[in-house]
């Protein structure tokens, strides 16, 4: 981040392109300044503003963990002007990146408590940053699950993590897709069904339990209410918010709910504090 | 505090005299319009009345360049592309003369929300920081002011740094900050404090003509439990054209939009532009995926009065409201809607 001016982005170099799904493009990305990609300090959970001269900015999170910092690794699904011209990048074209923003994943409380990540389609990337963060600090941690769903089998993304997610003692993964697919064999790691009921046949214990779910504003609303179903306490469910945003710094007025800010007080709330909150989603 | 006295015949010269040093904004009438226009030596002295636009635009242009941004192909290697990026962040010296004191306490309200915050606004700092404030207190007040209702007042030092009252041959000059009890100290006006009493006395009146005060106290409150009424947004909001006027001639609302305007291969590069942006277009908070969090007109004026009498109270450390009575929004809209209208109702009905 620019210390001086905010709102002044810092150019940066794509290095490496991966087609995750039709839809979806992950891009790994190095500040142009040696020294300042050195000392590129994040929280997992925060942030960037990618910029397309020409185009315009967007904001992504960083969806690699900052324990792996040899690029910055942002997912971009392709839905509007911005993402449309993201989609259209080559390695070695130059963007302007404004990272770190927002807040992050209060981890340092999570200590000593058991974890289940809850992750849909494109929301999977910032469980990824949390979740290979606390996977690389796992002594800290209990057990670690993950229940990450998408449409279909083509719509999961991070297919080479998934193979390793799968392969990892640290980690209880589970997939699902919404419906039924040729080559998915259902199984103790490969399910079939909405996130929420697969979530209930998975049933984590509430007590010293941390749910931590990102993805589409539905998934987001009857996940929760099957958490509650569970027993969760309010404050122990987090998510991450999106909203439209330009200055991404808390000037431009856009992304209020209420008096709070998502890109300065969030993306990440609990529930207990988007409760608080006037119900403007 | 330093005290001057500024004769009638005197006003022009001095101006002229600031500015030699300052870039000079004072009220000037176009057409049926009183506009803040650049004062220069020559010019007639400015108009003595509340302008039509709030002074916003001085610290917050309509439109600036924040980046300038531009591509260059090495022709030895052209698939090596270099990106130069530049944000000119400066200001000059400049005198806001003549604003009143609802347009001097707007600046105060943008402090909270440009310089209060996690990140400072550097291009907002940088002129405020270069900008004296010479407010002319209010003797007019009009039907539509209500700066009394807001905690302010039609000579409210707030924000101001220097406070200006139309006194018997003249004008009583009185330095409300540093800034502004150094620029009388140097001025070589002679000492007015034997007429402060006589402005203490016209001020007083003045304010008497303020549209009798109602209590705003609650409004933060009553707005809080009236966020799901949605029958009342949509009864307050029937009328209203989404114009965007009434944002505009605000002295405190803030929102801007980013564009990108020019290709960055281009001989001439291209310019990031903030340009003012308004609460009640439907496009403000529209995704990209079509969702949008305020889809109908009554969400988003339920946000505009709800983030100036209630959200502005959380964000602002003194409980302040992102309103300073001004009434430019009541007077200036095309089908007279009256936020005061909206805010009292939702405290008493």
């Amino acid at each position: 981040m620019n210390e001086l001016n905010p709102l002044l982005p810092e150019v940066a170099t794509v290095v490496e392109i991966v087609q995750e799904t039709h839809n979806i493009k992950t891009f790994r990305v190095k500040l142009d300044d040696e020294e300042r990609m050195k000392a590129f300090h994040f929280e997992p959970g925060q942030v960037g503003q990618l910029s397309l001269f020409g185009v315009g900015e967007s904001t992504f999170v960083i969806n690699s963990p900052p324990t792996r910092m040899d690029y910055l690794q942002f997912s971009v699904m392709k839905a509007g002007e911005v993402t449309s011209a993201l989609h259209k990048l080559n390695v070695g074209d130059k963007i302007g990146v404004r990272a770190p923003l927002g807040n992050f994943f209060p981890y340092a409380k999570w200590k000593g408590k058991d974890i289940f990540f809850i992750g849909g389609g494109i929301g999977m990337a910032p469980i990824r940053t949390i979740m290979l963060y606390l996977l690389d600090n796992k002594k800290d941690y209990g057990t670690i699950s993950l229940l990450y769903g998408a449409k279909t089998p083509e719509d999961l993304s991070y297919k080479d993590d998934i193979k390793e997610w799968l392969a990892d003692p640290n980690l209880n993964a589970v997939l699902t897709i919404d419906n039924p697919a040729e080559g998915w064999t259902v199984d103790d790691t490969h399910k079939v069904g909405l996130i929420p009921n697969v979530l209930k046949e998975l049933a984590p214990r509430p007590d010293n339990c941390i749910a931590v779910l990102c993805g589409p504003p539905i998934m987001i609303k009857f996940t929760l209410m099957a958490l509650k179903d569970m027993n969760f306490p309010d404050e122990q469910i987090f998510t991450t918010l999106e909203k439209r945003m330009k200055c991404g710094v808390g000037l431009c007025g856009r992304c209020n709910i209420g008096g709070k800010l998502v890109c300065v007080d969030g993306p990440v709330f609990s529930y207990d504090q988007l409760r608080e909150l006037p119900p403007e989603l | 505090m330093t005290i001057c006295f500024l004769a009638t015949e005197g006003l022009v010269p001095w101006l002229a005299k600031l500015a030699q040093n300052y870039r000079v904004f004072a009220p000037r009438r176009e057409g049926k319009a009183i506009i803040f226009r650049p004062w220069k030596e020559g010019d007639k002295a400015p108009v003595p009345l509340k302008a039509t636009v709030a002074p916003k635009g001085v610290m917050f242009p309509a439109c600036e360049t924040l980046v300038s941004y531009k591509t260059t192909k090495d022709p030895q290697q052209l698939d090596k592309v270099s990106l130069t990026l530049k944000a000119p962040v400066k200001a000059e010296p400049t005198v806001l003369f003549g604003c009143r004191s609802c347009d001097a306490r707007g600046f105060v309200a943008l402090d909270k929300a440009y310089l209060g915050g996690k990140f400072k606004d550097p291009y907002y700092e940088a002129r405020r920081n270069a900008t004296l404030i010479i407010t002319h207190t209010c003797d007019n007040p009009t039907p539509t002011c209500f700066c009394t209702w807001v905690n302010g007042g039609p000579a409210s030092p707030e924000g101001s740094d220097v406070l200006m009252t139309a006194v018997q041959g003249g004008y009583v000059l009185e330095g409300i900050s540093q800034k502004g009890n150094d620029l009388l100290a140097g001025s070589g006006l002679p000492d007015g404090s034997d007429k402060l009493n006589e402005a203490r006395a016209l001020r007083t009146e003045a304010a008497k003509r303020v549209t009798p005060r109602k209590d705003l106290s609650k409004a933060a409150e009553r707005l809080k439990a009236r966020f799901t009424d949605m029958d009342f947004w949509i009864a307050q909001t029937a009328k209203c054209l989404s114009c965007g006027a009434c944002t505009f001639m605000c002295p405190t609302c803030q929102c801007f939009n980013i564009t990108d305007e020019g290709d960055p291969a281009s001989e001439q590069g291209g310019q990031r532009l903030r340009s003012w942006d308004y609460c009640m277009s439907p496009m403000f908070t529209r995704e990209a995926s079509g969702h949008n969090p305020r889809m109908v007109k009554a969400a988003r004026m339920r946000n505009r009065v709800s983030h100036k009498y209630w959200y502005s109270t959380e964000y602002s450390p003194d409980g302040r409201f992102s309103c300073t009575g001004c009434g430019r929004c009541i007077a200036q809209c095309p089908v007279s809607l009256d936020i005061r209208e909206i805010v009292v109702k939702a405290i008493e009905e």
